[in-house]
């Protein structure tokens, strides 16, 4: 079973969930898929064994061989070729490696080099955890690509033992955060009872629902703000399946890269509920 | 038009009066010119509003006007690399009128930049 | 005109707050939110829209079932793993299809479909704004769920936001960024002379600056650093402190953490008009040496 942790709002305590929950759980795999941003190996400190770079092919131009038709120019959606009277120019950046330029060439003058797009970092830490993130190169811009080398190498690498996979998604509601949830059979949305919390919880859930995936709510910093997210979730009749109180102390342990789990083993026993409670419902939903 | 005195300068509008536009990539119009008969023809730029590769769809277009020279505000390193390929010389900072700027470059007063003068995708003169 | 941006690589950090104090206390500009996936900015400006406009995404393919012969060639050559096949019960093939959220939009299957049964068009992925608010006007988008947020949103509304300053004649626009580093992170940081990273005193957040400084500087954009809620974790405070002086860059303000921050946005007021907050005068010390 994959859950995958979400919030349509950013710092809503996203990763926080998703590490202290599986480290209640234990014993399965974790995937960090914010790769833009991704923060829970912080928390998780895990030993890195292995580093996979994630690659994309660039065409490259056989000066010899070109004749300057211009082909390749004409059929780049993403601009990433000029062809000048006197020679044709790649531009890596713009690039998205999908090899149509290399296919259309009638001269043959184009083949291919690849160039690193990100990596994918492949490790262990405490309580059985297999641990997986993506790490996107600076000023490299598409995310999506990436995230779903994370997810395709953690289930080539998945064995029979770990029954449970969580991930960590990206912020927001778009291309990269579809590519993180779909395919997941459960999905906790985090959110905070503010009204920047409520209405990015509100495109979270349209998210959510347009891909057909069960859902709860998790309230993070439930004590300061207001009640319009409860409110909302009843009248939407989502269940809030754990509410998870403002503290200093928690604040505190967060900013150290501290998991809560750690420092307060109490809460242990909650995210443990927590995770009893969506297989539950999971269940509940494949009947 | 004798291609030896065409020259291109990016404008904020469709004539000689124009304002110099700041950006090569993403300028409003191309006036191409004959700085003898001050004889000239604005292409408006149609890659204004793409989001990538204004730069490289103007230099392909500026190319194939058999332009030897663009003058202009900035240029990015795509166009600059483009433009440089086929051997046009380019010069950036250039500000004032279209008319103005002409009676300078054909004072002599105006010199060919050997770079790049933005980061790619910066778009716009920064201060 | 000066183009100021306020970003902060994690989410939650209180971008959008301090974005929202200085639209209070800046005069003569042009508000933008960048943040065109989960933007909230308006839920503090309270704008009155009066314009709407449909934006239009990238083009992505779509299979025309009635031409479609079933001859794979496109599963072949799509390399984002965008065609899909859908098995009968009995294991034999019914239909390919094109997941629209995995396509990139190449067209390499389009031109290469041996009966022309794939389609290549545009569809309506979002919608931006230009609306009046007491504090002047703002440009604004909200982008379609699940929609590809490849930053050319974020160019046409700052684009538009260039455009209303210049016939309002305004010297400055002011723009709520979008989290991460990607492409419209470095959408909005394009033609941006001077960014706010704003940070929280936590691993989190000052890994996510280190990065997002990287990413501002590639693309040349001045760059200084507040810290929120910096009494938080004092220790990790001082620790960014030391990264600003390491790496030369200005901090200019450190806010407390302030419950009255939380009640200014229940209230939908910004910290300037809120007056139960401590943290007022450092934020106008703050839009000082950031505005100026």
């Amino acid at each position: 079973m994959i859950i995958s942790v979400a919030s349509g709002k950013g710092g809503t305590g996203k990763t926080t969930v998703a590490v202290n929950l599986a480290l209640s759980i234990g014993n399965i795999q974790f995937l960090d898929c914010d790769v833009e941003e991704p923060n829970a190996h912080i928390f998780l400190n895990p030993k890195i064994e292995k580093i996979e770079s994630f690659e994309i092919l660039h065409p490259i131009i056989d000066e010899s061989k070109c004749n300057l038709c211009g082909k390749c120019g004409k059929i780049c959606e993403f601009h990433a070729i000029a062809v000048m009277p006197k020679k044709v120019i790649i531009f890596e950046e713009l690039c998205h490696g999908c090899g149509g330029c290399a296919l259309i060439c009638p001269q043959k003058a184009i083949t291919e080099k690849s160039k690193e797009l990100g990596i994918i970092r492949i490790g262990r830490c405490i309580n059985d955890i297999e641990f997986l993130d993506g790490v996107l190169n600076l000023g490299q811009a598409h995310a999506s690509p990436l995230i779903r080398q994370v997810k395709k190498t953690a289930a080539q690498i998945k064995n029979k033992n770990q029954q449970i996979t969580i991930i960590d998604a990206p912020p927001g509601t778009s291309c990269p955060v579809i590519n993180t949830v779909k395919e997941t059979d459960f999905c906790i949305l985090v959110t905070e009872p503010t009204p920047f919390g409520l209405n990015d919880l509100i495109l979270a859930v349209e998210t959510v629902k347009k891909l057909n995936i069960p859902f709860c709510v998790v309230i993070n910093r439930f004590d300061i703000g207001d009640n319009k997210v409860e409110k909302y979730c009843k009248d939407e009749n989502i269940p809030i399946l754990m509410k998870i109180p403002f503290s200093k102390e928690i604040a505190l342990s967060y900013s150290e890269g501290i998991p809560i789990v750690e420092k307060y083993p109490e809460y242990k026993k909650i995210f443990y509920d927590l995770f009893e409670n969506i297989i539950k419902r999971v269940n509940v939903n494949i009947q | 038009m004798d291609s030896e005195k065409k020259i291109c300068i990016t404008s904020q509008g469709d004539n000689l009066d124009s304002e110099v536009a700041p950006r090569f990539g993403r300028c409003q119009y191309f006036i191409i010119v004959d700085t003898d008969t001050l004889q000239f023809e604005a292409i408006e730029n149609s890659s204004i509003n793409m989001r990538g590769g204004a730069g490289i769809q103007s230099a392909q277009l500026i190319a194939s006007k058999d332009v030897k020279i663009v003058l202009t505000g900035n240029v990015g390193p795509n166009a600059f690399t483009s433009l440089q390929s086929d051997g046009i010389e380019i010069i950036t900072g250039i500000s004032g009128t279209v008319r103005e700027t002409i009676k300078q470059y054909k004072k002599g007063l105006l010199k060919t930049t050997k770079n790049s003068t933005v980061d790619a995708k910066s778009g716009i003169n920064k201060k | 005109m000066k183009q100021l941006l306020i970003i902060s690589g994690k989410g939650g950090t209180g971008k959008t707050v301090l974005t929202a104090a200085f639209a209070a206390l800046a005069k003569n500009k042009v508000m933008v939110d960048c943040d065109v996936d989960a933007s909230d900015l308006y839920l503090l400006l309270h704008p009155i829209i009066k314009e709407t406009h449909d934006f239009m995404g990238e083009k992505k393919s779509f299979i025309n079932q009635e031409k479609c012969i079933k001859c794979g060639k496109c599963f072949f050559l799509c390399r984002f793993d965008a065609v899909k096949s859908i098995k009968k019960h009995n294991g034999n093939l019914e239909k390919i299809i094109i997941d629209d959220i995995s396509c990139e939009g190449c067209g390499v299957c389009v031109w290469n479909c041996p009966v022309n049964a794939i389609d290549f068009k545009k569809a309506v992925s979002g919608q931006w704004y230009i609306s009046d608010t007491k504090y002047g006007p703002f440009v604004h988008a909200k982008l379609g769920i699940g929609e590809e947020n490849s930053g050319e949103l974020v160019t046409m509304v700052k684009n538009q936001a260039k455009n209303l300053a210049k016939s309002n004649k305004c010297d400055l626009i002011i723009i709520d960024g979008p989290p991460g580093i990607g492409c419209p992170v470095i959408a909005s940081l394009s033609e941006v002379d001077r960014s706010l990273i704003v940070t929280e005193p936590t691993l989190s957040g000052l890994h996510d600056a280190e990065r997002i400084i990287n990413v501002a500087n590639h693309f040349g954009a001045e760059v200084k650093l507040v810290i929120n809620k910096y009494d938080l974790n004092i220790n990790m405070s001082t620790k960014i402190e030391e990264f600003c002086k390491k790496n030369n860059i200005p901090l200019i303000g450190k806010i407390k953490f302030d419950a009255g921050i939380i009640e200014a946005i229940v209230n939908g007021k910004t910290i300037i008009e809120y007056n139960k907050t401590e943290v007022k005068e450092e934020i106008i010390k703050i839009w000082e040496k950031f505005g100026e």
